[in-house]
């Protein structure tokens, strides 16, 4: 079958898509988008997790034909897709004040990306997480940062209980979740200064 | 005096044995000791990172592994002519299909079949593979490949393995632990004897003695085995995989398919985790015959149940205790046995006896001593190295016993352990002499003198947050029947590899001027898995050679081995060998700069010179030349192997040996809430202390800490893979059924880092990603029994345990 729907604000077609692929593999295989990550197939880990009109879900368990004529934004579109909140405001925070924010810390400390520094075009809680070292493996983080991008959405200050219970469908096997959570409260503690 | 590292001698450095150089004493932004962040961080955040699983090539096919759906049984018949005739599929192989005599590999007894020949010896074993052109035909047409079993009976604990008519699960075993063990299901033994224990057992004042059950941890990387293998013009096969060491698995790839090493070309693709369960090969083998022999590039990707199958475990194991100590809290002897239960094949069994063997009583001093730890061979899935590697099993059980002995004695639990605890100087119950810091009392003071979370974390003005109490959103406590333990544990585990193994790295450093700034690049290969090596390489380039910018080659087969990701051991011989390249680049690049210098000004031959902020400077701080005039138009380019200290093998009859090269140690201190009626546990807090030797990068160390700690907490009260005694069948290979901890059972994990350096490593460093594995486990069962009181003796503890209606 073909199917028409729109990835990360761009029109997409997939054609000879089987009935019984999910929209995780179109993602991944037909679309060229593998950001969204395959650590379960089976709706447990998390690791898959993208907005489908606006809603977090497992694309592990979407039939590929539930898409169609829908929306659909993965951990390749986040950065574009804050951006766009924060010019719609419907976030109550200025996301392009947040990256400014992000991009004085003290600390280029790597001495990459001197030149065409590739932060800029980062969000909020995709920066957070490279700084506060939330990332080790970073095969859960593609799901985790759509999952923690859509808590900070509708709350913009959470509490530790809150972050845990908005990310317990996100299993991360590498870091115990003690950085995960510092990044969380790292973007929301930068969404906040910027407002 | 011969030196064994080349790359020491040459560049005129300290010989094996003596302190290493902590650093050229330059200051580099960016260098050791910075928490620098990863160079794979922005790839990685925005979903760009390639893994093994997102590789994709035009044409490519989709391998798909039929596995067995028993555990042991004779294989009458294969008929795969249903499966060929599918439309879509390329090519279905079995055992009889495999190109030459080498149909066997494995780390270091060669006892496992590429694909099952005539027997299988464990639920999930290869037996088939099929490539086609979607992955639902290739899983489709592996369904109906028609295998006809003769079932045999299963072997599954130490007494079907021993009994005297017990099946044999390797019937023509070969290998060289065959001569000093007692039957031939048990793989390997080691028996670790030192001093008089039955004299010493006459100066206990206590006698304990205690049995403990171990269940079988899995490694639960989130990225499933996965890769790409790519059919050359000459006849190779370029792989793109994700695995823990590419020059072992090339060892075991290459014969099976009758190619010269040159021949195979791995390449590093993105690694999600790995724990000990990237050792073993996977898919490897079979995603490069299916390549050859469909001539097409074939991608293999296992998904979350068959990865269950697909890699070894950590070993569940029996562990038998005796303690003995004076009145006054001294220990007088620890006798203890320990049974490994290492599966259907070898794997690394055989060195995680060496491990639980020599690590057996913990960070102690203990002068009389009998010890033995065998790995049985059963029909259950086969188990191999995880994340603390034989030492885990055992910290559970002496700290369990730490706590009973203390209890008889009526000692403070922590006291008890510090009046006990080993130091620098200590001897091991193998007779090695600890020669570096082993801080075990302090971490244990450290981690008791950190505050305690409040009491009733969970009341607020608008009643109880169900989220911090056990049971959590399901909602089945207030707080009532509610109740609060402390516990303590500490371990000690070994680093690098151990019991006389040569093991090396490699790296290839280069420095050149690159569009006028000096620009170094490091190559090895090095498995990436997540723990920041390559973060860490930077900075020691930085900090050696002076320069800012420095670029991580991908990890590949072009350079030499970098040894495994394994045994906390990376950052030291991988660390220490890409010090020791630059090291040599930077004799170099000094001596390019005096022949083309050396004339204009005296110092270049009577200072002592740094490369610091892309200069040659004196020690006095005054600027020689710019780098990249001293380079001009030449790359300066080594490659060097690096070893530590040589270790020596384990005496087959007493344990004796200096068999490890490095201690590693942690302690912990776990504060639980546990709902006594209906038995769920939560976990308060974890803190951590641990010596880190030198913290390269202590956010990363931070980050090991972390991770480790909370592998331990998931073994202690939730994770397990459950196999059915009757049939040796996998109960729960799902994340459904198979539990790992979530961000809401994981609680706050304090962390005091300790950096007493070992003047053996590099920069002093210890290396630590294993360590608070080992500890976190029995210092949560440890505050289980003092919240309930019961005298628990397994891991993971289930409700039932608690409630008394196991």
């Amino acid at each position: 079958m073909r199917v028409n729907f729109t990835v990360n604000g761009r029109p997409q077609e997939a054609d000879d898509v089987w009935e019984g692929e999910s929209l995780l593999y179109v993602l991944r295989e037909r679309l060229g988008l593998p950001g969204s990550k395959n650590a379960c197939e089976q709706g447990e880990c998390g690791s898959c997790t993208v907005r489908l009109d606006g809603v977090p879900v497992c694309s592990c368990l979407v039939a590929a034909g539930q898409v169609e004529g829908r929306e659909v934004v993965t951990v390749e579109g986040l950065a574009e897709y804050a951006k766009q909140r924060s010019r719609g405001g419907s976030a109550g925070t200025s996301l392009d004040e947040a990256q400014r924010w992000a991009a004085q810390g003290t600390d280029s400390r790597t001495g990459e990306g001197t030149g065409s520094s590739p932060r800029a075009a980062l969000s909020s809680v995709q920066q957070a997480f490279i700084d506060a070292g939330a990332v080790q493996c970073g095969f859960c983080t593609p799901g985790l940062l759509v999952a923690a991008d859509e808590m900070l959405e509708h709350n913009p200050d959470p509490t530790d209980a809150d972050i845990r219970e908005a990310l317990s469908g996100n299993l991360c096997r590498c870091t115990g979740y003690e950085k995960i959570m510092d990044a969380v409260r790292l973007a929301a503690a930068r969404q906040g200064e910027a407002v | 005096m011969t030196s064994p590292t080349p790359g020491l001698a040459r560049a005129g450095g300290a010989p094996i044995g003596a302190p290493t150089k902590i650093t050229q004493g330059s200051q580099t932004k960016g260098g050791v000791g910075e928490s620098t962040l990863r160079p794979d961080g922005t790839l990685k955040v925005t979903g760009e990172f390639a893994y093994s699983s997102d590789m994709w090539h035009e044409d490519m096919l989709w391998g798909q592994i039929l596995r067995s759906t028993v555990a042991h049984a004779e294989i009458v018949s294969i008929d795969t002519s249903e499966a060929l005739a599918t439309p879509g599929v390329y090519a279905v192989l079995t055992y009889d299909d495999l190109p030459t005599g080498v149909r066997h590999y494995g780390l270091e007894i060669q006892d496992t079949p590429v694909l099952a020949h005539g027997k299988v010896r464990h639920h999930g074993e290869p037996v088939a593979v099929v490539a086609a052109d979607h992955p639902e035909t290739a899983r489709r047409a592996a369904a109906k490949i028609r295998v006809e079993y003769r079932e045999l009976p299963v072997i599954t604990d130490e007494a079907s393995a021993t009994a005297p008519d017990a099946v044999l699960v390797h019937e023509h075993r070969t290998d060289h632990h065959m001569a000093h063990v007692p039957h031939p299901n048990v793989l390997h033994r080691q028996p670790i004897v030192r001093g008089d224990v039955t004299a010493a057992r006459e100066r206990a004042d206590v006698i304990v003695r205690g049995e403990y059950t171990f269940g079988m941890q899995d490694q639960a990387f989130l990225g499933p085995e996965s890769g790409l293998a790519v059919p050359e013009e000459d006849g190779g096969v370029h792989l793109y995989i994700a695995t823990q060491w590419l020059h072992s698995d090339l060892r075991q790839i290459a014969p099976v398919l009758g190619l010269p090493p040159e021949k195979v070309r791995m390449t590093l693709a993105g690694v999600g985790g790995a724990f000990g369960g990237r050792e073993d090969l996977s898919m490897q083998i079979h995603a490069c015959l299916l390549a050859l022999r469909t001539g097409k590039p074939v991608k293999i990707v296992y998904n979350r149940f068959e990865s269950f199958f697909g890699h070894v475990h950590r070993h569940p194991a029996k562990l038998y205790y005796e303690h003995g100590a004076t009145r006054d809290g001294k220990l007088t002897h620890v006798k203890c046995r320990i049974v490994l239960d290492g599966g259907a094949y070898a794997s690394a069994s055989p060195a995680v006896v060496g491990n639980a063997s020599s690590l057996g009583v913990g960070p102690y001093v203990v002068d009389d001593v009998d010890i033995e730890a065998i790995a049985l061979y059963t029909n259950n899935p086969p188990c191999g190295a995880m994340r603390g590697f034989g030492a885990v099993q055992a910290c559970f059980a002496y700290e369990a016993q730490m706590d009973k002995v203390a209890k008889e004695l009526g000692l403070d639990p922590v006291e008890f352990r510090q009046l006990n605890a080993m130091e620098q100087g200590t001897l091991m119950p193998t007779g090695q002499r600890v020669d570096s810091p082993a801080p075990v009392a302090e971490l244990l003071r450290r981690v008791k003198a950190m505050p305690m979370p409040p009491e009733r974390q969970w009341e607020s003005s608008e009643g109880a947050d169900v989220r911090q109490l056990p049971g959590g959103l399901s909602n089945t406590t207030h707080g009532e029947g509610v109740v609060r333990g402390v516990g303590y544990a500490v371990g000690i585990k070994n680093v690098g590899f151990s019991e006389g193994f040569d093991d090396y790295s490699t790296a290839r450093v280069r420095l050149e001027a690159v569009a006028g700034e000096p620009v170094a690049t490091v190559h090895t290969a090095m498995a990436e898995v997540g723990q920041g090596g390559v973060t860490v390489h930077a900075q020691i380039a930085r900090t050696e050679l002076g320069v800012g910018q420095v670029n991580i080659h991908p990890a590949n087969t072009e350079v030499g081995s970098a040894g495994s990701t394994s045994a906390s051991r990376q950052t030291y011989v991988t660390g220490g060998a890409v010090k020791n390249a630059c090291e040599i680049v930077r004799e170099k690049v000094l001596e390019l700069g005096r022949r083309r210098f050396g004339a204009h000004h005296p110092a270049w031959a009577t200072a002592e010179l740094l490369l610091e902020g892309g200069k040659v400077v004196t020690d006095g701080g005054e600027v020689l030349a710019d780098l990249v005039d001293v380079l001009g138009d030449e790359a300066v380019e080594v490659e060097e192997e690096w070893r530590h200290r040589p270790t020596e093998p384990f005496d087959p009859r007493t344990g004796q040996g200096d068999g490890h090269v490095q201690y590693s140690f942690a302690a912990h201190r776990a504060v639980v809430e546990v709902d006594t009626e209906l038995g769920l546990v939560k976990v308060i807090e974890l803190a951590c202390a641990q010596d880190v030797g030198k913290a390269l990068n202590p956010l990363s160390v931070l980050g090991q800490i972390q991770g480790g700690t909370t592998q331990g907490l998931g073994v202690a009260v939730m994770e397990e893979i459950v196999v059915d005694p009757k049939t040796a069948k996998v109960k729960n290979p799902s994340f459904t059924d198979y539990l790992i901890p979530t961000i809401l059972d994981t609680p706050t994990i304090p962390v005091d880092v300790l950096e007493l350096a070992d003047t053996h490593a590099p920069y002093g460093l210890r290396g630590i990603g294993e360590a608070p594995t080992l500890s976190s486990t029995p210092a949560v069962l440890a505050a289980i029994r003092d919240a309930t009181g019961l005298d628990l003796n397994r891991t993971p503890v289930r409700p039932e345990h608690l409630t008394g209606t196991a």
